[in-house]
């Protein structure tokens, strides 16, 4: 088995969120980057489906050199091989798809591993997108895997439910919260990290298909009304939320 | 211009989404003098699809095969591009929806076109359209505007309105799409409905619990106000991974974005990723024993106190409003 897992380097979902200079993007002074949430529940699978079936896991960020840090991290869970397409410039998901997809149809895996979304831009486009670059099927935002006989029957969340899906192999996975416990890296596995190399590709030179124009904070909400401090504040509550906001 | 709107159906039934997005769309296309078109697809769908003319479409096109009773993300994909294809359509439109979310990047990659996803506001700035879309997860947000000939927008659930629609009718048109084996390289065989429960990501109300509440059984002065003001329960991350409360109902970061008229958080702290995923919402009530809280500072309205004696309060009392 061959298997593909792309992971994104991100600010930790505690960051306070400043605007830089440029107006476009985040101020990163100070800030803290982590693998995405949702990548770690695609690394986990990734290796346990190498676990089962054998193989070899191969991890894959763009990004620039920071981006390393989030392989290296890869590597020391588990992973056979990482890979850093080499590119500073922000890009749009199509881009940055486009780039992934020109490498791992070099690899030719049997199945790719991506998260539900990236806690940056919060797109949940690039793994899809992937797929169908690549002319293979997809499912995404997924809690559960199995793999039987060439195929994978994979559950997704949608409102108010699950839906099973079915999918052939090759295909791509996007993962979501639930799908497993991502493991801790073991002592062994980071010393071994350290001594693997990571590849550095330079993709092609591809134009954004979208452009960010501006990056701003929300207004921030008035302060709220404190109603009391104990039960006798429900009944004018109540009243607030009928008469005022009229939600109820 | 002419705009195509994929109007998702379940169960033979348009969904609220659907109406949004068409809505949406008559709203751009009146300030680029352009069409909308939309696009229902299902196994019958000729019955209800009409019910888009009401909200702006006036002209839709249906694609039926048994084969499409279930969503499947690569044959859906491929209709939705090739009908954009057909028409000439310079803009998709679709609702960020667990369906929307896993086919848009696909079409977009069918249309050579750039897919703004998420998006909250829409305006049209001259000849274009420049869409708003939170980012990190509503902390920051950005402006966009798609610069591929073709362009794709998913518009996020539950914020644009749709009204209740007028009296114009939609002519309703076949459309045919060869599909092949090929193209069902992926598709849903089952669909497990969770019966009577209402999705965080789909409720105009949600009361979400947290920590604060000290054991799961505790939980059912949250589910009963639910209940009562025809809502979905919420959970913190916090009581989500004490084993307390099922995944789907996080609300937050690394939960659901969600963006109800009343999102009810009881002793909930507001963790920055909470906050996150229910800030948007258009009314925040907090309940909490702290008044340091930091879920205060983005309530409207809040009582600082038990939640055990202030929810059981606050049920009985919106039993009386609604005559319960
Ligand atoms: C990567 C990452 C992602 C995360 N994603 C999410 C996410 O998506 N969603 C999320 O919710 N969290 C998320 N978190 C966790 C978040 O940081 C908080 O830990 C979590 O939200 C706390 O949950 P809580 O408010 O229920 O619990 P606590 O913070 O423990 O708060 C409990 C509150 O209950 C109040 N209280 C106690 N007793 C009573 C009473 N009797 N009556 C009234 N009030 C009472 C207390 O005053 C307190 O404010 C994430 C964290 C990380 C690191
Ligand atoms: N720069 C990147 N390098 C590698 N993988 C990425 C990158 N950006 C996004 N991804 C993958 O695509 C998923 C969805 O990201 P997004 O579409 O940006 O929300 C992420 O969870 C990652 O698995």
């Amino acid at each position: 088995m061959k298997i593909v897992v792309c992971t994104s380097h991100v600010p930790d979902s505690a960051t306070k969120v400043n605007i830089g200079g440029d107006g476009k993007t985040i101020d990163k002074a100070g800030v803290n980057f982590i693998i995405s949430p949702y990548d770690e529940f695609a690394i986990e699978e990734s290796l346990r489906f190498k676990e089962k079936n054998g193989g070899e896991v191969v991890a894959v960020s763009l990004g620039g050199d920071p981006h390393k840090e989030t392989l290296r991290k890869t590597l020391a869970m588990g992973a056979d091989k990482a890979v850093l397409l080499k590119d500073e410039s922000s890009q749009d998901s199509f881009s940055v798809a486009r780039a992934i997809a020109d490498y791992v149809k070099e690899v030719s895996p049997d199945i790719v591993f991506f998260g539900k979304q990236s806690i940056d831009t919060d797109n949940a486009a690039v793994g899809s997108m992937v797929a169908e670059m690549l002319g293979i099927p997809s499912v995404s935002v997924v809690v559960k895997l199995e793999m039987q006989s060439g195929k994978v029957i994979a559950e997704r969340e949608i409102e108010g439910g699950h839906e099973k899906v079915e999918a052939r192999l090759p295909c791509v996975i996007t993962a979501q919260k639930g799908l497993n416990e991502p493991r801790y890296p073991s002592l062994k596995g980071i010393m071994g990290a350290k001594n693997k190399p990571i590849e550095e590709r330079a993709p092609a030179a591809r134009s954004p298909k979208v452009q960010l124009l501006g990056m701003r904070k929300p207004l921030p909400k008035n302060p709220g009304k404190i109603v009391g401090t104990d039960v006798s504040a429900v009944p004018q509550l109540v009243k607030l939320l009928h008469e005022e906001a009229k939600v109820i | 211009m002419k705009i195509l709107v994929f109007a998702e159906q379940r169960d033979h039934k348009l969904k609220k989404t659907a109406y949004e997005v068409v809505q949406a769309a008559r709203t751009v296309a009146d300030q680029l003098k352009g069409e909308v078109v939309a696009l229902v697809i299902g196994d019958a769908v000729q019955s209800f699809a009409g019910e888009l003319g009401a909200f702006g479409a006036k002209r839709v096109l249906t694609v039926e095969d048994p084969r499409l009773l279930q969503y499947s993300t690569t044959a859906y994909a491929k209709i939705v591009a090739d009908i954009a294809l057909k028409e000439n359509a310079s803009a998709v439109f679709l609702s960020a929806t667990a369906m929307g979310k896993d086919c848009a990047p696909r079409i977009a990659v069918r249309l050579d076109a750039g897919l703004a996803s998420d998006c909250t506001s829409l305006k049209v700035e001259g000849e274009e359209i420049i869409a708003t879309r939170p980012v990190y997860a509503g902390k920051a947000l950005t402006d966009v505007k798609v610069v591929s000939s073709v362009k794709v927008f998913s518009l996020r659930p539950n914020v644009f309105t749709a009204g209740t629609g007028n009296d114009s009718a939609a002519s309703v048109e076949e459309a045919n799409v060869q599909l092949s084996e090929e193209d069902f390289g992926c598709r849903v065989v089952e669909v497990a409905q969770s019966k009577g429960r209402l999705d965080v990501a789909e409720a105009d109300i949600i009361v979400t619990g947290g920590r604060g509440l000290k054991a799961p059984e505790n939980f059912n002065i949250i589910e009963e106000l639910a209940g009562v003001l025809g809502g979905a329960v919420g959970a913190s991350r916090a009581v989500v991974d004490a084993g307390w409360r099922p995944h789907d109902e996080q609300v937050g970061q690394t939960g659901k974005t969600v963006s109800p008229s009343l999102y009810i958080a009881i002793a909930v702290s507001g963790a920055i990723q909470h906050l996150a995923g229910m800030s948007s919402s258009k009314y925040i009530v907090a309940i909490n024993k702290d008044k340091d809280a930091p879920i205060f500072q983005v309530a409207d309205y809040g009582i600082v106190g038990d939640a055990f004696e202030i929810v059981p309060a606050l049920t009985s009392e919106v039993k009386k409003l609604l005559g319960k």
